[in-house]
């Protein structure tokens, strides 16, 4: 019925196979979860390597002798400081700052890399496109592999000699199966990890060459969701819009210290303003007292029962092993540390704010 | 002696003389995955048939479970509080999730009996 009009991943064959539960994710089938299900498949990914599909997810490529300088003028990043190989995370903003979308930029040499969210796809094709001279290329029948986890570098190095030597955030091409890919150091767990970029016919042999090592199990979307909310990490549409700007979401950091002096990026008017004066909301981090989930849309409460603000992730996280979120509240009532409330099926609920992440972060930075 | 019948909300409640013992049966706990919450909210109240009287939340999403018959709910499984994966693990003895009083036992002739609800299974899979 509505299953054929969705976009199959190249390795669809495999989930099937693995039992997966299949879900409709931006126009893609995508397994939801496998057989060990959604708590084992995360705590699995901690302790040893997960293998994750993210084919639907967009990859782009951008040419022309200018391109850096023109990607500046949509995103806050420094990007022409970028050296060949390494990578970065930032964000495209409309003209109040808020964020088009959350993307990487990998500068991969004599060209620039860039991986947006499956739901993104078009708007940000179509953004690119009105706004950039240089060559925009939408990558097809190419398949995305992520295996994230600690075992993750002892595993793919027998498959692809040399990525031992990669760092975090920086990337290169090896020969995987007898074929070259691109490979990034990096991903969406808060866990070491890479990301692998291949011809679509090559992913079938790929992935199931990575789990053929006994440590390396499927991963589906359910625990890439709780997996990256336990690292802080946010998901468009969710955690971020276009009506929040990078200063609310907690990602100052993403504006490059060049690019805070030189400007030159949308919505420089309103996120200086927000530098300056501080952000009318920000995004915090927020542990229920007790064992409810407090889910996406949740309000928040300070003891005086005063709306403070709303939940944008929320559930349970398997590593920490108790319910965990993020949202955003009002800037003057942040502290971390604050007791406040939150509103699960009618009932007034204890919770904290704290800092994120919820785990420390396992990155391979040296 | 007790007896057990099937909803297609596929919940299961035993029933000994007027109080029903209820959970969900295996496929149900199959099809939420990890259970980390469970909470009766119609503790002490009298619900009607298909009423909302617990909600069991996943990893991933919470879930409204419903009255199979009407009655008066007079207990919740305490032990689900710290151990809410019981639900996974047996869901049809240490797993039961609340104890109703029935108001009507006639309505348990419109529940499936386990030969019955096999079928349903069947027919829906």
């Amino acid at each position: 019925m509505t299953e054929s009009k969705l976009n199959l991943s190249p390795i669809n064959q495999l989930h099937l196979r693995s039992g997966a539960r299949m879900v409709e994710f931006a126009g893609y089938s995508m397994p939801l979860q496998y057989n060990l299900g959604v708590k084992a498949e995360h705590i699995h990914t901690r302790t040893k390597a997960g293998l994750f599909d993210v084919s639907h997810m967009g990859q782009v490529r951008l040419e022309g002798s200018s391109v850096k300088r023109e990607l500046e003028a949509l995103v806050p990043g420094d990007i022409q400081s970028l050296n060949a190989g390494r990578m970065r995370y930032t964000v495209f903003l409309n003209a109040n700052g808020g964020i088009i979308d959350d993307l990487i930029v990998t500068d991969a040499g004599d060209h620039i890399l860039i991986v947006v969210n499956a739901a993104c796809r078009q708007k940000d094709l179509q953004f690119m496109k009105d706004n950039l001279q240089c060559d925009v290329e939408e990558l097809e029948n190419k398949a995305l592999l992520a295996l994230q986890g600690p075992m993750s570098e002892m595993i793919l190095e027998t498959i692809a000699p040399g990525v031992a030597d990669l760092k975090f955030m920086s990337s290169g091409e090896f020969s995987v199966c007898g074929e070259y890919c691109f490979i990034t150091r990096s991903g969406y767990t808060g866990e070491d990890g890479f990301e692998i970029s291949m011809p679509a016919n090559m992913a079938m042999e790929i992935a199931e060459t990575i789990l053929s090592h006994e440590s390396a199990e499927l991963i589906g979307l359910g625990a890439r969701d709780s997996l990256r909310l336990e690292a802080g990490l946010c998901l468009y549409g969710q955690d971020l819009n276009e009506t929040i700007t990078p200063i609310e979401a907690d990602l100052g950091w993403v504006i490059g210290k060049r690019r805070r002096q030189d400007g030159g990026f949308p919505g420089l008017e309103n996120i200086t303003r927000q530098l300056r004066d501080g952000a009318p909301t920000r995004r915090v981090g927020i542990r229920p007292n007790g064992r409810a989930p407090a889910r996406e849309g949740t309000e928040i409460f300070d003891l005086e029962e005063k709306k403070i603000g709303s939940i944008s992730s929320g559930g349970f996280g398997p590593t920490v092993g108790a319910p965990i979120a993020m949202g955003y509240v009002q800037n003057h009532s942040i502290a971390i540390g604050a007791q406040v409330s939150v509103l699960v099926r009618g009932n007034l609920l204890p919770a904290t704010i704290v800092d994120l992440p919820f785990i420390t972060p396992n990155y391979k930075r040296a | 002696m007790a007896e057990t019948y099937y909803s297609k909300e596929h919940e299961w409640i035993t029933v000994d003389g007027e109080t029903g013992t209820v959970g969900i049966t295996g496929f149900a706990q199959e099809q939420l995955g990890d259970i980390v919450f469970v909470e009766v909210i119609k503790e002490n109240e009298d619900v009607a048939k298909d009423e909302e009287v617990a909600v069991v939340e996943s990893v991933k999403a919470a879930s409204d479970i419903f009255s199979p018959v009407s009655g008066l709910i007079i207990g919740a499984n305490a032990l689900l509080e710290d151990a809410p994966e019981m639900i996974n693990n047996d869901p049809l003895e240490s797993g039961w999730i609340f104890k109703m009083t029935l108001h009507n036992l006639e309505e348990l002739d419109n529940l499936m009996n386990l030969a019955s609800y096999k079928q349903f299974l069947d027919s829906i899979k």
